[in-house]
């Protein structure tokens, strides 16, 4: 609590005990009267002198006035305990209301703390902490075990684990040495490393990530929208309907005064929508920071909200959807031995960084002997020509072989093949395929389990290749070979083909097909970690590269947008009863009281839920 | 250009969508959002007018909830 709160809560004692001690007494007519005013003024005082102010600043539906205006009324008509009881049951829902906000900022607050205190450097032979934005670019810095580390860098000595789980939510260790780069917020489990800071504090994941998801909030959801507009107008009409209560009836029915604007007033207590105000936009955001905490960026509370209605999931194939290493599958030679067409092969390939040309290396398992190697010639699109250990090898995809007229095999079997000629005769060929991430298949049919109704995949690989993996993982519709353009396209046929209230998520690694996630009603990035062009072009960041986070994603989606639901019925239902009841005379100020803070500390409490959807549930 | 605040004492949610809408009849701004959970407002506006239009924000806020400060 703080101090302003503290004070509130005193007068709200005080003002109590003086209630009851007033309701008890024997006093009578004006002393009576004051024995009510007294404690009215002490916990109202703010209340009535907000809402003069703010009147003469032109502000007249302010809660603070309605109030007034309500308590003052009660007052005037006789109802001496009513007046003090809503003034003061008012500003315990106040009280509880700060408080309740100001703890679940500080859960949102705890939730991301991965913010570093300090980091540990030299200066002048003497190792001392000092604040991050203090370290410049090229400092050396040294994280010690059980250590934040403070700033993104390279590691120039030590080896160590770290736990990456507060920026990923997943619990692996990550295995790093000298030569890793490493990401601050990271916590260093073992080993004492020294790191050269590659980037300043403000640009650093930890900060990035932070900024990004404080940012969110500006990102409204519909539902949020829709209240702030039904606010502007139940405000106005619930308090024109009142004053029409206190005037119509006992005009034109010659009914008593003082009867009908007690149910007046009972309307301006309920006349307040701030229930929904407050707890709509709080729902979001802690679904927000929750899935921040699992791993799951997600930039607005209007991408939560659409999450739910994934219609069409389309994700990109490798890297996404498979590992994205390729691992050298099946060699097949002829006329040589297996080992002879391998170590060819990756010795002709010995300077190329592309994958393919480093699963030779793998599979081959030393490093290549580049003395043998020479005359490499590139043969863009094709593959390559290298005269190694002084014979003519050609080594690339069927076209090359068609065009040095060498009869090549084909294979049933998926994946990439690469052919091999040596001085003029086909000599086999390698086949090297994708495998299929080992969580692919399971989170592929938890989507089908949330709704969504069709999965496609879209890749540059071959047609065996795509459907091969299409197959065994259960996707719906596969496109292959697709130039980037293509992919494109293939998005805005997709998209006109779903259902109009429908989302379509693109899932990709964020790399190479930011106009892909910039043109799908979401895009999602996988594995993004480190990975600031990815961090900028998604509207859903995952961070790391599992894609059983898009399910829970949408989980705490619906779970969010529930609860959301659950607070608008709930709050208008009760006030609507209410109000209903209050105009025909069945409630009295206490039901207004409760309809007006009580529905408010319920819908509070009802989103805080928000922050605790947990992992993967049986449910 | 785009920037964002922190605000200090805003208090009522009700109050941040008022601000949030009076300030977005600015002349010069073109998109502001006040987000009651973060304290936080974005101003997209006028790089040459920046300046001004953050005054008149503040002086917005200030009618709305008189304590309310935009923190530059």
């Amino acid at each position: 609590m703080n101090r302003r709160q503290k004070h509130r809560l005193y007068r709200i004692l005080l003002a109590g005990l003086l209630l009851i001690a007033a309701v008890l007494s024997p006093l009578e007519g004006w002393l009576r009267f004051f024995a009510f005013l007294l404690p009215y003024l002490l916990v109202g005082w703010e209340v009535l002198k907000k809402a003069f102010l703010n009147i003469c600043r032109g502000q007249i539906f302010d809660e603070n006035f309605l109030m007034s205006i309500a308590t003052i009324g009660a007052f005037l008509i006789g109802e001496f305990p009513e007046a003090l009881a809503v003034m003061l049951f008012y500003q315990i829902g106040e009280l509880f209301q700060s408080m309740a906000v100001q703890k679940s900022r500080r859960s949102i607050a705890a939730l991301m703390d991965i913010r570093p205190d300090y980091a540990n450097v030299y200066r002048e032979g003497q190792l001392i902490q000092v604040d991050p934005e203090e370290v410049e670019i090229g400092q050396r810095i040294l994280v010690k075990p059980g250590e934040r580390v403070p700033l993104d860098g390279l590691i120039l000595s030590g080896s160590s684990t770290l736990d990456t789980s507060a920026l990923t939510g997943e619990s692996l260790p990550r295995e790093v040495g000298p030569g890793s780069s490493i990401i601050s917020g990271c916590v260093n489990l073992s080993g004492l490393l020294e790191v050269e800071v590659q980037k300043s504090c403000e640009d650093s994941t930890v900060s990035r990530i932070l900024e990004l998801v404080e940012d969110s909030a500006a990102n409204k959801a519909k539902a949020e929208n829709f209240i702030t507009r039904f606010a502007r107008w139940y405000t106005p009409a619930v308090v024109f309907s009142a004053l029409a209560l206190a005037i119509l009836p006992p005009l034109l029915l010659i009914q008593s005064w003082s009867l009908w604007i007690s149910r007046a007033l009972i309307f301006l207590v309920i006349s307040c929508p701030c229930a929904l105000v407050i707890s709509v936009p709080l729902t979001f955001f802690s679904g927000i920071g929750n899935a921040s905490r699992q791993g799951i960026l997600v930039k607005g509370a209007n991408y939560l909200e659409a999450l739910a209605k994934a219609e069409i999931v389309v994700f990109d194939k490798t890297g996404t959807l498979t590992q994205g290493n390729f691992a050298v599958e099946e060699l097949c030679p002829e006329g040589i031995s297996p080992e002879e067409l391998l170590e060819t092969a990756a010795l002709a390939e010995c300077y190329s960084d592309h994958p393919i040309a480093q699963s030779l290396q793998a599979a081959r398992g030393r490093s290549p002997e580049q003395e043998r190697v020479g005359e490499i010639e590139e043969i863009p699109g094709h593959g390559l020509s290298a005269l190694v250990d002084g014979r003519r090898v050609l080594i690339g995809n069927e076209k090359l072989m068609e065009k040095f007229a060498l009869p090549c095999q084909a294979s049933p079997k998926p994946g990439t093949l690469v052919h091999i000629g040596i001085d003029g005769r086909y000599a086999g060929y390698i086949r090297i395929a994708d495998q299929p991430k080992a969580d692919a298949a399971k989170a592929l049919r938890e989507l089908k389990g949330l709704g969504v109704k069709r999965l496609v995949m879209l890749t540059g690989d071959r047609k065996e290749v795509a459907e091969e993996v299409a197959a065994r993982l259960g996707i719906d519709q596969s496109h292959s070979e697709l130039l980037p353009q293509d992919k494109v396209k293939q998005v805005e046929s997709l998209l006109r083909s779903k259902t109009k209230a429908g989302q379509l998520l693109f899932v990709g690694d964020g790399i190479n097909d930011a106009p892909v996630l910039a043109r799908a009603d979401i895009g999602v990035a996988m594995g993004a970690l480190g990975s600031d062009a990815a961090i900028e072009a998604a509207d859903v960041v995952l961070m790391d590269d599992s894609p059983a986070k898009l399910p829970l994603a949408i989980r705490i989606s619906k779970r969010t947008r529930g609860i959301v639901l659950q607070n608008i019925v709930f709050a208008l239902g009760v006030k609507i009863a209410v109000l209903i009841l209050g105009g025909a005379g069945h409630a009295s100020m206490w039901e207004a009281v409760f309809a007006d803070v009580g529905v408010c500390v319920i819908a509070i409490l009802n989103a805080m839920r928000a922050l605790r959807i947990k992992k993967p549930g049986k449910d | 250009m785009k920037k964002s605040f922190k605000m200090q004492d805003l208090e009522c949610a009700h109050c941040a969508a008022k601000m949030e809408q009076a300030i977005n009849k600015l002349e010069g701004v073109e998109k502001a959002t006040i987000s009651f959970m973060t304290q936080k407002l974005t101003l997209e506006a006028d790089d040459a007018h920046f300046e001004e239009i953050l005054e008149q924000a503040a002086q917005i806020c200030r009618k709305v909830e008189p304590d309310c400060r935009i923190i530059k």
